[in-house]
């Protein structure tokens, strides 16, 4: 009974991390149609930056809101320079992501090095809490409950705001909403921007639980593609619940058949891509 | 012009051993040759059927770790192993080919890094075969008509000759009718149908030539390296081997070949005086996505043979998402 | 009395939109039918149902007596049938010999050879010219396809086609956006097809199709409203109520 308390909370952590991961993928391959394969990279360098501004002393806060901010200028600066200029040839943006995901995983070895690097947790997460006669890492739970309060903040940005319903409109029916006036390229940047800013952010919030080192971007990109695959391109929803149902079948499946793991995560996304290109919950072909 | 620089070219790789006289050099030189061969092989499905995929390191891992384990685990010769891998992994790849076709665009893309990274999931996880991160190791080299390979220089001119061997058959496939039709269904794939060719089938058969000649890559490093390790069929690994065949030129015969050597002198002599040449080699792909799409190759014969005609914007891009 | 192309009862549609109700089309071996309709009708639709490239969701297509309704489109094409585009979808990157020997090699064995130059097939070269001298494009050959007209696309493109050496030819608005001369010389082009091929035409130029028409189909939100001779259609009070002073 505890094994299996224990290993639900760290799959919903788990899931926590990919959601933070997996939305920013999916948001900007549903409005731009690119695959970024640079994500795991930016995923890497916000957990990077929040070692190295915790290191400098400051509060796990800051690391966040400086990973946030970092890894969304980062972005901002590829998509203007790079991925703007190859605009509507998607298979040369993607290629071009390629390029951009040796680049900053070359700069990242660069400058924090080949070791791990661990991020401990907050001193006010680091403890253990009682439930169930059981004590629990707080760290997870709280990554679980960022997580979900970040998923609220999409959804109200994306329902209830103006630029969120340009996005929402842009992802349905791209031509429609430029036929109305939506600014097509600003929206690409801020979309983009934020996309990235969350891999960065969920990067930061997972390295307590990942750590962090090099490799970590190689590790992460396939997991992002088989929870928006799952989930559905282009789909927020479908990237909440692929992302949980992953984190419970990869935490689960590391302890129970470990050599089987990581391919019980591939097969799936195999199967669902050759039988439905639009995932289970997508609304765009891929 | 061409001729010349191709005879030119060939005597350069038959004598390069006499004229470097070292042996790193000539180590070098056969690692350019089997990158070459790998390139080759996804250019193939990349650049001549415009199918971009990023797994393939897993037909060099599914050859190269067949080979190992058959000879060391169950004492197999060279000929056999080489004969069962290669038997295996053109199978493999005929079965993946029916699983990724029923794709297109970044679809397919993503199947073939799925279907990549179960391989190296296999690899990585499966120890009792695969001997998990530590690899298949102690392995030896093919020794044909008695002749060891120890020896880098006869290593070299062994690789040498599989590389002709492949090139040239390449090139004789690639100028057929039937590779014709493999370009025709790059371009305008649902005109070819209209034409009567069956493009599915088109594209299959050169996933599983493109797989082949994978493999044919991966028997080649094993018996280079005489190791086998799980990072060897990496998603790192088929990234590099596809900014190879885009770097130096999607679609052309000589593109590959010319992207191969490039990465691998990045990688070894580059690396000496520089030390992010993956950071340089990711510029320099970024540039030629974004300036030179057409590779190195296209661009050199840009520049010796400026266009006379200003070039018009093309009427419609070639579909190469199908919506089915 | 021989149906070389038959559909009956052919329904299809988009989500909600029904694009093809219930048409029934039945074109006999040589006749020039001539499939007329407003923007919208469904026509091109309906020759995207008889070639393949769309499956129906109800209804029979049979070609050459043989039932055709699941097979794809390559193997409709083996079976005789030809068509043309609206929007010109040629081998931009070739030249006019390349693409003409392209839509040679296409009903030949030769190509599932896996050696051999296809660029010095000198067989399949000198037959490539022919097609191209009948079109009146032999003098550009080697050109690139960028450096022809529209109507000289228009031209290679039925040109390809008829070197299929199909029994069904559907072709697709084969005058629009051309040039008065460039018109000429495709009409002039399409009265030279042999008569012994079977054609169904999309075209919305009326004084053109009409004096090429056996019999004509007028087509209106996806339905047959008149099907018959050329004089019955042009006659029938329905045919210029949906044409209102075409």
């Amino acid at each position: 009974m505890n094994f299996w308390l224990i290993q639900s909370l760290n799959s919903l952590a788990l899931g926590g991390v990919l959601f933070m991961l997996a939305a920013g993928f999916s948001l900007i391959f549903g409005l731009m149609r690119i695959a970024n394969l640079a994500h795991g990279a930016y995923f890497m360098v916000g957990a990077y930056i929040g070692f190295t501004v915790l290191e400098r002393g400051y509060g796990f806060g800051a690391a966040v809101l400086a990973a946030g901010l970092g890894v969304g200028i980062l972005g901002g600066i590829v998509e203007r320079v790079v991925l703007r200029r190859l605009a509507g040839n998607t298979l040369s943006q993607v290629l071009a992501t390629l390029g951009v995901a040796f680049v900053i995983a070359d700069a990242s070895l660069w400058i924090w090095g080949g070791d791990p690097r661990p991020v401990p947790p907050p001193a006010l997460l680091a403890g253990g809490v009682q439930l169930f006669g059981l004590t629990f890492p707080l760290y997870r739970l709280a990554v679980l409950v960022f997580s979900i309060v970040v998923a609220i903040g999409l959804w109200l940005l994306l329902d209830q705001t103006r630029l969120g319903m340009m996005i929402r409109a842009s992802v349905d029916d791209r031509q429609m909403a430029q036929g109305i006036g939506v600014p097509a390229s600003t929206l690409f940047t801020v979309v983009f921007c934020l996309g990235t800013a969350l891999a960065g952010i969920g990067g930061v919030v997972a390295a307590p639980i990942l750590s962090v080192y090099p490799g970590l971007d190689a590790d992460m990109l396939p997991l992002a593609l088989v929870v928006v695959i799952l989930g559905g391109l282009g789909s927020l929803a479908g990237a909440f619940v692929g992302s949980f149902v992953i984190g419970f079948i990869y935490s689960f499946g590391q302890v129970l058949f470990p050599d089987l793991a990581y391919i019980i995560l591939f097969l799936p996304m195999v199967v669902i891509l050759a039988a439905r290109p639009r995932g289970l919950f997508g609304r765009i072909s891929a | 012009m061409r001729r010349a620089l191709f005879a030119a070219f060939l005597a350069l790789l038959l004598c390069l051993p006499l004229l470097t006289g070292s042996v790193y050099y000539t180590n070098l030189a056969s690692q350019a040759l089997i990158a070459a061969l790998f390139a080759l092989g996804l250019n193939l499905l990349v650049g001549y059927a415009g199918l971009t995929s990023l797994g393939h390191a897993g037909y060099l891992g599914l050859a190269a770790y067949t080979s190992g384990w058959l000879m060391t685990h169950l004492g197999w010769g060279h000929l056999a192993a080489a004969a069962a891998a290669l038997a295996f992994s053109t199978v493999m790849a005929a079965i993946f080919g029916l699983i990724a076709l029923r794709a297109a665009g970044i679809s397919f893309l993503m199947i073939t890094l799925a279907l990549g990274q179960v391989l190296w999931g296999l690899a990585y996880r499966w120890t009792g075969v695969t001997g998990g991160d530590n690899g298949i190791s102690g392995l030896t080299r093919p020794q044909p008509f008695g002749i060891g390979l120890g020896d880098p220089t006869h290593f070299y001119y062994f690789a040498l000759l599989v590389f002709l061997a492949v090139w040239a058959a390449v090139a004789i496939w690639v100028r057929s009718p039937f590779g014709a039709s493999i370009r025709g269904s790059k371009d305008q794939p649902h005109r070819m149908s209209a034409l009567g060719y069956n493009v599915w089938l088109i594209r299959w058969i050169t996933f599983v030539a493109s797989g082949f000649l994978g493999a044919v890559a991966g028997l080649m490093y094993v018996y280079y390296h005489q190791f086998i390790s799980p990072h060897s069929l990496s998603l790192a690994n088929s990234a590099e081997m596809l900014l190879m065949v885009i770097a130096g030129g999607a679609g052309t015969l000589s593109g590959p070949v010319v992207g191969a050597a490039l990465v691998v002198v990045l990688k070894n002599v580059a690396s000496a005086y520089i030390d992010r040449w993956i950071m340089l080699l990711g510029f320099v792909f970024i540039i030629i996505v974004m300036f030179v799409p057409g590779g190195i190759v296209a661009g050199l014969a840009r520049v010796r043979r400026p266009r006379l005609q200003p070039t018009r914007p093309a009427e419609k891009p070639a579909p190469l998402e199908k919506t089915t | 009395m021989s149906a070389v192309v038959e559909v009956a009862g052919l329904c299809k549609s988009f989500g909600g939109l029904q694009v093809t109700r219930s048409v029934n089309l039945r074109v006999e071996r040589g006749e020039r039918h001539l499939l007329i309709g407003p923007n919208g009708a469904g026509k091109t639709t309906l020759f995207n149902l008889i070639a393949g490239d769309l499956a129906a969701n109800s209804g029979s297509i049979s070609l050459l007596g043989k039932p055709v309704t699941g097979t794809p489109t390559a193997a409709r094409a083996q079976l005789g049938l030809a068509r043309t585009y609206q929007i010109v979808t040629l081998f931009g990157r070739d030249n006019l010999l390349h693409n003409v020997k392209l839509a040679l090699l296409g009903k030949s064995a030769l190509r599932w050879r896996h050696w051999g130059s296809f660029d010095l097939d000198r067989t399949l070269s000198a037959r490539a010219l022919e097609v191209l001298d009948s079109a009146g494009l032999a003098s550009k050959a080697q050109c690139a396809l960028e450096q022809t007209s529209y109507g000289e696309k228009r031209r290679l493109e039925i040109a390809m086609a008829l070197a299929q050496n199909p029994q069904v030819l559907l072709l697709d608005e084969p005058l629009a956006g051309l040039s008065p001369q460039e018109r000429e010389s495709v009409i002039a082009l399409l009265r030279r097809i042999d008569p012994s091929i079977t054609i169904i035409m999309i075209e919305h130029d009326m004084e053109v199709a009409l004096a090429f028409a056996d019999r004509i189909t007028l087509l209106h939100y996806g339905q047959v409203i008149l099907a018959g001779s050329r004089q019955d259609v042009v006659a029938d009070p329905r045919t210029r109520e949906i044409y209102l002073g075409h």
